[in-house]
């Protein structure tokens, strides 16, 4: 029978298609790694994006990271998520670069601290679900980039690193470096603080263009 | 004293759930959505946003943060950023390949060596020489017809005038003679080489000569 003749190089009954990939990434097919990641390049370069904070920096730090995690492909275990294991990989790396490029500088001691919990939200507008045809827009993706781009660095990162990269709240103290009530502050904080500033937003106008109803908010 | 279920339903801060105010809703609404929050906090939690408007305002905008921010399209990319991805991959792959042929070829190279030299060990080895005293020539064709003779250590052309016991003659390659520990004559085998010399045939083989014929040690053998 012509089927018996067929290798079968999957390495067992039962895995996803991403697993099996890594499997044959881990024996040597390294030039199936592009196929693997691809799904998590978006993702990849948005952790970069969050920590560095600069286009050409962000990509080229991406790049080294997804290099690295080929380099280390075989130390990847299946227990862990690879996207997680990636964006891990990815936050390190930022980080290093990070230290690197500010050797010797002096962190405001502000920037060190959290403000425990002390965060009073200031709009109380009634937010209906958000359609997510908003999104499509440029505006509103930019707007939305800019809300987050304007928190405290130690509050982006965390948001990014949970709420964007979906790390769990384990993963994303690991990964910065910090205590896990560290992370459950700063996203509390961070998630309020956006929501006061999208909140905002909507009073001040960019959202005026949607397709709303009067004095309905968008969401 | 027994402890109210609050008290031991978690390792939350106890919260009374009748008198649960704003502030204390607002801490806790990051964790309420997380679901990481303790069930007593959590019902507390939930009575108070029946009644508190801005309270659900404020729980309701933050899950819509995080749905609003978890879209992909909020992860956007600078344009080409998946060909220069795939590219460098590419890159680095090619390099890691180049990587291990660099290693292979010197490997290789190595490998051909010792397999030459275990060649040349076994060449020589194998032949056990019958003369004592014997030294390297070369320039003996290995295709060339030679003759030996029982108990001599040497091989000659067929003819040659110094043959010891000539009834018990064996015809064989110049090879297979050296193979099996004869080295060559110099009376008879300097006359051929010098020969084969003026024809300018090409010298291919390399092989002991037996010295117990030399008075002058300048043979053309050496």
């Amino acid at each position: 029978m012509a089927e018996l003749n067929v290798v079968v190089d999957n390495p067992g009954s039962g895995t996803t298609p991403e697993q099996d990939l890594i499997a044959q990434v881990q024996r040597g097919h390294h030039g199936l790694f592009y196929e693997l990641v691809r799904p998590y390049e978006r993702r990849v370069y948005a952790a970069a994006m969050a920590i560095l904070r600069n286009e050409a920096d962000a990509e080229d730090v991406a790049q080294e990271a997804m290099l690295k995690a080929l380099a280390n492909i075989r130390q990847f275990r299946s227990e862990a998520r690879f996207s997680t294991w990636l964006i891990q990989i990815t936050v390190n790396e930022a980080l290093m670069r990070r230290r690197r490029e500010r050797a010797g500088m002096i962190e405001g001691i502000d920037d060190q601290r959290d403000q425990e919990g002390e965060y009073a939200p200031r709009d109380f507008a009634d937010w209906r679900e958000i359609p997510s045809e908003s999104l499509e827009r440029k505006e509103v993706r930019h707007k939305l980039a800019e809300a987050l781009a304007s928190l405290d660095r130690k509050y982006r990162e965390v948001f990014i690193l949970r709420d964007m990269e979906q790390l769990n709240i384990q993963e994303t103290a690991e990964a910065l470096g910090i205590s896990v009530a560290s992370v459950k502050t700063r996203l509390m904080r961070a998630r309020l603080m956006l929501r006061d500033l999208l909140a905002g937003g909507w009073d001040g106008g960019w959202f005026s263009r949607l397709p709303f109803e009067k004095g309905t908010n968008p969401w | 004293m027994v402890q109210p279920p609050a008290l031991r339903e978690g390792n939350k801060p106890v919260v009374n759930r009748e008198t649960m105010n704003c502030e204390q809703v607002w801490k806790e609404v990051s964790n309420y959505l997380e679901g990481d929050i303790a069930p007593a906090t959590r019902a507390a939690m939930d009575d108070h946003l029946l009644t508190c408007q801005r309270c659900r305002s404020v729980l309701e905008g933050s899950r819509n943060v995080i749905r609003l921010y978890r879209d992909e399209r909020m992860s956007d990319v600078p344009a080409g950023f998946g060909r220069r991805l795939e590219k460098r991959i590419s890159q680095s792959v090619r390099a890691q390949g180049r990587g291990w042929l660099t290693w292979l070829i010197p490997i290789a190279a190595l490998a051909l060596l010792a397999g030459g030299l275990r060649w040349e060990n076994s060449w020589t080895k194998a032949r056990q020489l019958r003369a004592d005293r014997a030294h390297w020539v070369t320039k003996i064709p290995p295709d060339m017809k030679v003759v030996v003779s029982e108990g001599a250590k040497d091989f000659h052309v067929p003819g040659c005038e110094v043959i010891r016991n000539k009834d018990n003659l064996r015809t064989l390659t110049a090879r297979e003679a050296i193979r099996e520990g004869y080295v060559p004559c110099v009376k008879c085998m300097r006359k051929y080489l010098q020969t084969a010399s003026n024809a300018n045939a090409p010298p291919d083989l390399e092989v002991q000569a037996e010295t117990d014929f030399e008075d002058d040690g300048k043979s053309p053998l050496r």
